[in-house]
């Protein structure tokens, strides 16, 4: 089986996010960058799908963007255990979920993947759509929110997690595109091994495509706070007795 | 003319539909055009005898036995075939998990854009931009669209449910819905229910919520010590509970629990749009958190700027020396 998967290079949750001077993008020379987290439960998902497989599969590591920020990406990925990496370079900043829908899928429609896993949604513009796209481009069955997965001959059986804690299970044809939701599995660490082999794995670079974008951002700003917020500060014993006044006498919760 | 799809709940309109039906109404107004009200699928009637209360020009049933159990394949092959016959301007749904499973389908059959998960809309004069959070809600962007036509879903509570304009819709039609069995490639299985441990954190007055801030699994018991001393549940974000350092049904957010208690009491949550969604509601919010720049400080009412594993052991005896 030849799986795919989808990985991004987001910001990492520490990194300062600061809007640069066009005032529609973000100031990436402070930014670092790292994996997408729910796509590192999509690798680890691949390559246990793999695994349990035996000989004859792949895995194959896919990422888009600026060679700067993915560069991590697609190394953690092949150290990791993926077998190849596809590299699809796209130097300016495409957020149209659609656009990066058709870059993806012009690219890998001559890699006739079987199946192609990707994260939920990346944590940085949040749009959740990527897998299921890419899918209905390539003309694939497609399922959300898997938190379980068991391949049953030509087919694949997903556990969707819906809302409010309930559940159902989704069995589709290969080939299939299906979004991982964090907390399926527990993504491994690169073995040392791994890190040094990665280097002598094969890397693709791609150009993207230039698609037009069909939504784009106007401004990027810092959101205004809705509440009246009252900030407490200090020392730990001077903040401790701030939030004694408040729970006893202002919620009047203890 | 506008289209909102309603989603069928286990017999009800989803909340999050009844939301885009006030959202629909009020972008009618905005853009002087009609409003088309879609039930589709599951039951269509359950949807019609709650949807025909709503105020709208035209109310449209796509029923077959085909889509009887909701499918990414059936829903969005139908829902496709309703936007080209009808050519609404824009589509309004819910943002919610269903949408997010079957509408980038629709997106990419008709290379129609699809903003997701609004938080709000400037009418612009005719021209609307949208808002939505990006980069973990440390920011916002507005959204303008390029193309006659695209499809919006929206984020719980970016507009009110309470704001809709009862009445009746101008006309009730059938849609001749056109599917065959080779149009639905996946097999769809009920909905079940996970059992749960009986903890209902939506009726818990206090609650002391925990994120990854707390570090490590070994700071639990300090937590809980906290929340033992004020008499609050615990619950949790959604990385604590994929580390499985607390139970799935601790866990406050779009996939977990939405609660609205006295006093949401959160400790090391960077506040990610995944879990405020699940808690913004709540009467008071107080948030502990050593990052300055964290989203959750936006929905704070009292926003402490310090180091949790400190202030907290402190607070805890504090509070039980007062008693």
């Amino acid at each position: 089986m030849k799986i795919a998967v989808l990985t991004k290079a987001i910001p990492s949750y520490e990194s300062s996010i600061r809007v640069d001077s066009s005032g529609s993008w973000i100031d990436e020379s402070i930014v670092n960058y790292v994996v997408n987290e729910s796509d590192s439960y999509a690798l680890e998902e691949a390559l246990q799908i793999k695994e349990s497989l035996g000989e004859g599969s792949e895995v194959v590591v896919v990422t888009l963007g600026s060679e700067a920020n993915t560069s991590k990406v697609i190394k953690d990925g092949l150290a990791k255990g993926a077998d190849r990496g596809i590299f699809i370079k796209n130097e300016s900043s495409t957020t149209d979920p659609l656009t990066v829908a058709k870059i993806f899928a012009d690219n890998l429609k001559s890699e006739n993947f079987d199946l192609i896993l990707s994260g939920l949604q990346s944590d940085d513009m949040g749009s959740g759509q990527t897998g299921v796209l890419i899918g209905e481009l390539l003309e694939m069955s497609t399922a959300t929110l898997a938190i379980e997965t068991q391949v049953e001959g030509d087919k694949i059986k997903v556990k969707r997690e819906l809302e409010s804690g309930w559940f159902q299970w989704v069995t589709l044809p290969f080939p299939a595109s299906i979004s991982i939701q964090s907390g399926i599995n527990e993504p491994r660490y690169p073995s040392l091994k791994g890190i040094m082999g990665a280097k002598r794995k094969e890397l693709n670079t791609l150009e993207s495509s230039s698609e037009s974008q069909k939504q784009s951002f106007v401004n990027l700003y810092v959101p205004k706070n809705e509440k009246v917020t009252e900030k407490i500060e200090g020392d730990a014993d001077t903040i401790v007795a701030k939030l004694m006044d408040i729970l006893k006498n202002k919620l009047k919760v203890i | 003319m506008v289209l909102v799809v309603l989603e069928n709940q286990r017999g009800k309109i989803h909340p999050f539909s009844l939301e885009a039906v006030a959202a629909g109404q009020k972008f009618a107004n905005e853009l002087n055009c009609d409003l088309t009200i879609l039930c589709i699928g599951e039951k269509v009637d359950e949807l019609k005898s709650q949807a025909q209360n709503f105020k709208a020009s035209k109310l449209i049933l796509a029923k077959n036995d085909l889509i009887d159990m909701y499918s990414a394949d059936g829903y969005s092959k139908v829902l496709s075939d309703v936007i080209s016959e009808l050519s609404p301007k824009y589509v309004l749904v819910g943002h919610s998990y269903m949408v997010r499973d079957f509408l980038p389908r629709v997106s990419a059959k008709l290379s129609i854009p699809f903003v997701s998960d609004i938080i709000s809309v400037d009418f612009n004069s005719g021209n609307p931009h949208f808002s939505k959070q990006v980069f973990n809600a440390k920011l916002a962007t507005s959204i303008e669209i390029s193309s006659d036509q695209a499809l919006l879903s929206f984020q719980s509570a970016a507009f009110s449910s309470d704001d809709i304009e009862e009445g009746a819709p101008g006309s009730v039609e059938e849609f001749n819905v056109q599917l065959s069995d080779s149009d639905i490639k996946s097999n769809s299985e009920p909905e079940f229910q996970e059992s749960s441990s009986g903890v209902d954190l939506t009726a818990a007055e206090l609650i002391l919520s925990v994120g990854r801030g707390i570090e490590s699994e070994d700071n639990l018991p300090t937590m809980q010590s906290l929340a033992d001393a004020m008499g609050a549940e615990v619950a949790s974000s959604r990385p604590v509970v994929d580390m499985g350092w607390l139970p799935p049904y601790r866990q406050v957010g779009s996939s977990g629990q939405v609660v609205s208690p006295k006093l949401y009491f959160s400790c090391g949550v960077s506040g990610a749009i995944q879990h405020v969604v699940g808690m913004k509601g709540s009467k008071n919010i107080l948030a502990i958190n050593k990052d300055e720049d964290a989203p959750i400080f936006e929905i704070a009412d009292y926003a402490v700027i310090g180091d949790v594993l400190e202030i907290v052991p402190k607070l805890t005896e504090e509070i039980n020396n007062s008693k």
